[in-house]
């Protein structure tokens, strides 16, 4: 387990970041008069949920162990991997479903972050806040999305962490937001989204902010590929929290 | 994909009405394929099928879909399935599994592909006009990423897109019904789709036209691609993909079935002499258009766009990104035929070279026996071959001998120098100064080294001959090619000194200013 953990609920959990907030330009925004959204301030756990956090999870709710959830809120494929308890296990957890991944997060007193959370804070690199516009930056991080995924997962925190103090936001696994299903592309990356406006809202390459951020394209794609029951074999998640007011 | 406009219903239109004129061996096969068509008696005309517009076929002019479901025969290229041999539409399933993988682009290039099938370009799909396709989707579960597919061949939103969008480990199922006949591109519609496509996602489907296609002898299937690395080309390792060249449409790489030497030497298209073939070509993109030619051929007929109708007597063949053509010709003289993309520099600099090699009695009448491809082949055709290999596999080992080094260097030689310098190393007197038995070149290793990573120009003696012109930098070698080369040369026609090593060409390499974008 990394360090800085707490014990809360009987799970070892993460140490948080304070992340002050800030304006964000999602690729997608919900309102179009509004390209720049404020993120408000909150807390941000430094590292994905590992394998050894999700045991004692699973201890603490035997309803979320490997078999038992109902196919409604995991498929096939959850924990599909896992081996009896590994409370030292360091390595990300994956093959949990957006269910899981919130029962876990509510359980630890937390909840999911937000897509524009998240993507707030994966703006940022080793050196800067708000990286989005460093072509090497982004290059990095495309690189590792284009890598099929036959590697076994490495540990969390074996990487730099970004300007935030954050570890692992890019590299290591894809990450379940809270809202992932908001900001869809729609399956046809190329629709201009007049029509179900639900399912396909402002899509595309016409609308999107910034077209030259592909990985932001694959992170909004990846997202929309998914439901809720779904799980995969790169797809962990991390948890925040809301940043008390004095 | 718009729908065809609706158009009269006609039974005989004019390219179809050709068919009558088969070559005796594939109105042989006629008569044994089972097809509509075969029912008249063999190289006589036979009875035209009915032909459907899409409306038609839409409003159910074709009749319901039947007996028990059909698994689709799905091929690696450059194979293609079976014709069908149906006379009704029937429901057919079709299963592709996206797989995203590392292989190798050209001789120690590593790329990862991103595939429908495994293979790039994907499997091959064949149905017939009136088919209800019943498509499953599965993602691999080891893949990173979500995928899609856009079947041009669907009639509907996206072309199936939208349904088929499915992350990794999981599997997708949509239905359609192939309204019209034609071959068509199907590619992964993912955002970003342009890397996606340029990753390797996209291959054919051919929809049969009721009563097939015209029998011949050997189908092939080839796809074009353009390709976007970090490095350079042929610059050795594993090879990101690079977003700024593919926006900026800068192609590394522009090759026939995802890797340069696909289809060359033991990979070659195969054909014996009086064959009539059929080539089934793609081109995936995601930027370029091919001028799809081959060496030394004239194609009989092109169904240009993929579509229905044909032109006859074609040397050269567009085909768009995102599109398609069918070629058809006889193989009348033996010999290595070869395709390319006859914008020249993807050819001879870019990997674009495919070979066919036809076997057979030599048929004087036609072709005087003269090879006519010498000159194409050697460039890259040649460089991929065995010695090149066993060189690299040899460095690879750290067991590299003066011998493999030759070996290597003579084909390297051919493809690269010998234009200019000639195959015997003698030049040509006042213009290219000769190599055998130059004085220049045995004097000093390394500055024949620089010569061929650098260039060369101005006043120059060799053998107390004067030369003043220019020699182009080789900049499209690899350091080990450099060493390969110039081992060769000062080891051939005479000459006797050391192997240069590819350390030596890299320390060169490495000496030399260089501006900036040369490189690339
Ligand atoms: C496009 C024609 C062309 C090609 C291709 C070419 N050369 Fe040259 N090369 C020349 C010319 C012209 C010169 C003389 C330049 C001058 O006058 O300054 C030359 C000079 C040389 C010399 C120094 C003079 C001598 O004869 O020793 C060497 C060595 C040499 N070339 C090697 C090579 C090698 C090896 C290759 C293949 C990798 C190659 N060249 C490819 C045109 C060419
Ligand atoms: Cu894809």
């Amino acid at each position: 387990m990394g360090a800085g953990q707490t014990i809360a609920a009987g799970l070892a959990l993460t140490a948080l970041v304070e992340i002050p907030g800030g304006t964000y330009r999602p690729l997608y925004p919900a309102d179009p008069e509004q390209p720049v959204v404020e993120v408000a301030p909150f807390l941000l756990e430094a590292h994905p949920v590992t394998v050894g956090q999700y045991a004692t999870f699973v201890r603490v709710q035997p309803r979320w162990a490997p078999g038992v959830p109902p196919a409604v809120l995991a498929d096939r494929g959850y924990l599909g991997a896992w081996k009896v308890n590994r409370p030292a296990d360091d390595r990300p957890v994956t093959e949990v479903s957006w269910y899981a991944a919130r029962a876990y997060c509510a359980a630890a007193g937390r909840r999911l972050p937000t897509e524009d959370e998240w993507e707030l804070v994966a703006r940022a690199s080793p050196t800067q806040r708000d990286a989005s516009a460093d072509p090497a930056w982004l290059a990095e991080i495309l690189a590792w999305y284009s890598a099929p995924a036959t590697a076994p997962l490495g540990p969390v925190r074996a990487g730099r962490n970004n300007a935030w103090g954050v570890w692992d936001m890019h590299g290591l696994v894809w990450e379940w937001v809270e809202d992932f299903n908001n900001a869809l592309v729609a399956g046809d990356a190329r629709e201009g989204g007049e029509e179900d406006k639900a399912r396909f809202c402002g899509v595309g390459a016409i609308s999107a902010q910034d077209v030259r951020d592909y990985a932001n394209f694959m992170r909004v794609a990846w997202r929309s590929s998914l439901r809720g029951e779904m799980t995969t074999r790169t797809l962990g998640f991390r948890c925040a929290a809301d940043l008390e007011t004095p | 994909m718009p729908p065809r406009p609706p158009t009269v219903r006609r039974t005989s239109s004019a390219p179809r009405a050709r068919r009558g004129a088969l070559s005796l061996s594939a109105a042989l096969l006629l008569a044994s394929c089972g097809a509509p068509t075969s029912k008249a008696p063999a190289a006589t005309t036979p009875a035209e099928p009915t032909i459907y517009t899409a409306a038609e076929v839409a409003a159910g002019a074709m009749g319901a879909p039947q007996g028990a479901p059909i698994q689709a025969v799905l091929t690696a290229p450059p194979l293609v399935p079976p014709p069908t041999n149906r006379t009704a539409p029937a429901n057919v399933v079709v299963n592709l599994e996206v797989v995203e993988k590392t292989m190798p682009i050209s001789e120690g290039v590593d790329y990862t592909f991103w595939t429908f099938g495994g293979t790039v370009p994907g499997s091959f799909i064949r149905i017939r006009q009136g088919d209800h396709v019943e498509f499953h989707l599965q993602n691999h579960p080891d893949n990173k990423m979500p995928h899609n597919i856009d079947l041009h061949a669907v009639t509907g939103p996206g072309g199936g897109a939208a349904s088929s969008f499915t992350a990794p480990g999981h599997a997708s199922q949509f239905s359609f019904q192939a309204l019209n006949p034609g071959l068509y591109v199907y590619h992964c519609a993912t955002a970003p789709v342009g890397m996606h496509v340029a990753n390797g996602m996209y291959g054919l489907i051919l929809v049969e036209p009721p009563g097939g296609l015209p029998p011949v002898d050997r189908e092939y299937y080839v796809m074009q691609g353009d390709w976007y690395t970090v490095g350079k080309y042929r610059e050795k390792g594993l090879q990101p993909f690079d977003m700024q060249k593919a926006i900026e449409e800068n192609a590394t790489y522009v090759v026939f079935n995802g890797a340069e030497g696909a289809l060359v030497g033991d990979n070659a298209l195969q054909a014996k002499v009086g064959e009539r073939v059929r080539i089934y070509v793609g081109n995936g993109g995601p930027n370029l258009v091919s001028s799809f030619h081959v060496i030394g051929e004239i194609f009989d007929k092109v169904y240009f766009e993929g579509g229905d109708r044909f032109q006859t007597n074609v040397q050269t063949t567009m085909i768009p990104a995102g599109g398609s053509a069918i070629v058809e010709y006889i193989v009348e003289a033996p010999g290595t035929y070869v395709l390319v993309d006859h914008s020249l520099f993807r050819a001879f600099n870019k990997g674009a070279v495919g070979m066919m090699k036809v076997t057979g009695g030599d048929n004087l009448v036609v072709y005087s026996g003269k090879e006519v491809d010498s000159v194409y082949l050697a460039d890259k055709a040649a460089a991929t071959g065995a010695p090149v290999a066993a060189a690299t596999a040899a460095t690879a080992a750290g067991a590299l001998t003066l011998d493999q080094q030759i070996a290597a260097g003579e084909r390297l030689f051919a493809g690269t120098c010998s234009t200019c310098h000639q195959a015997d190393g003698k030049g040509l007197a006042g213009v290219f100064p000769p190599l055998a038995g130059s004085d220049w070149l045995m004097a000093d290793a390394r500055r024949s080294v620089g010569v061929v990573l650098n260039g060369l120009s101005g006043p120059v003696t060799v053998n107390d001959q004067p030369y003043n012109s220019v020699m182009p930098p080789m900049s499209q070698l690899n350091d080990d090619e450099v060493a390969h080369i110039l081992t060769y040369v000062r080891n051939s026609w005479g000459n006797k000194g050391d192997a240069v090593s590819p350390a030596m060409v890299a320390e060169v390499r490495k000496e030399t200013p260089r501006s900036v974008g040369a490189a690339h």
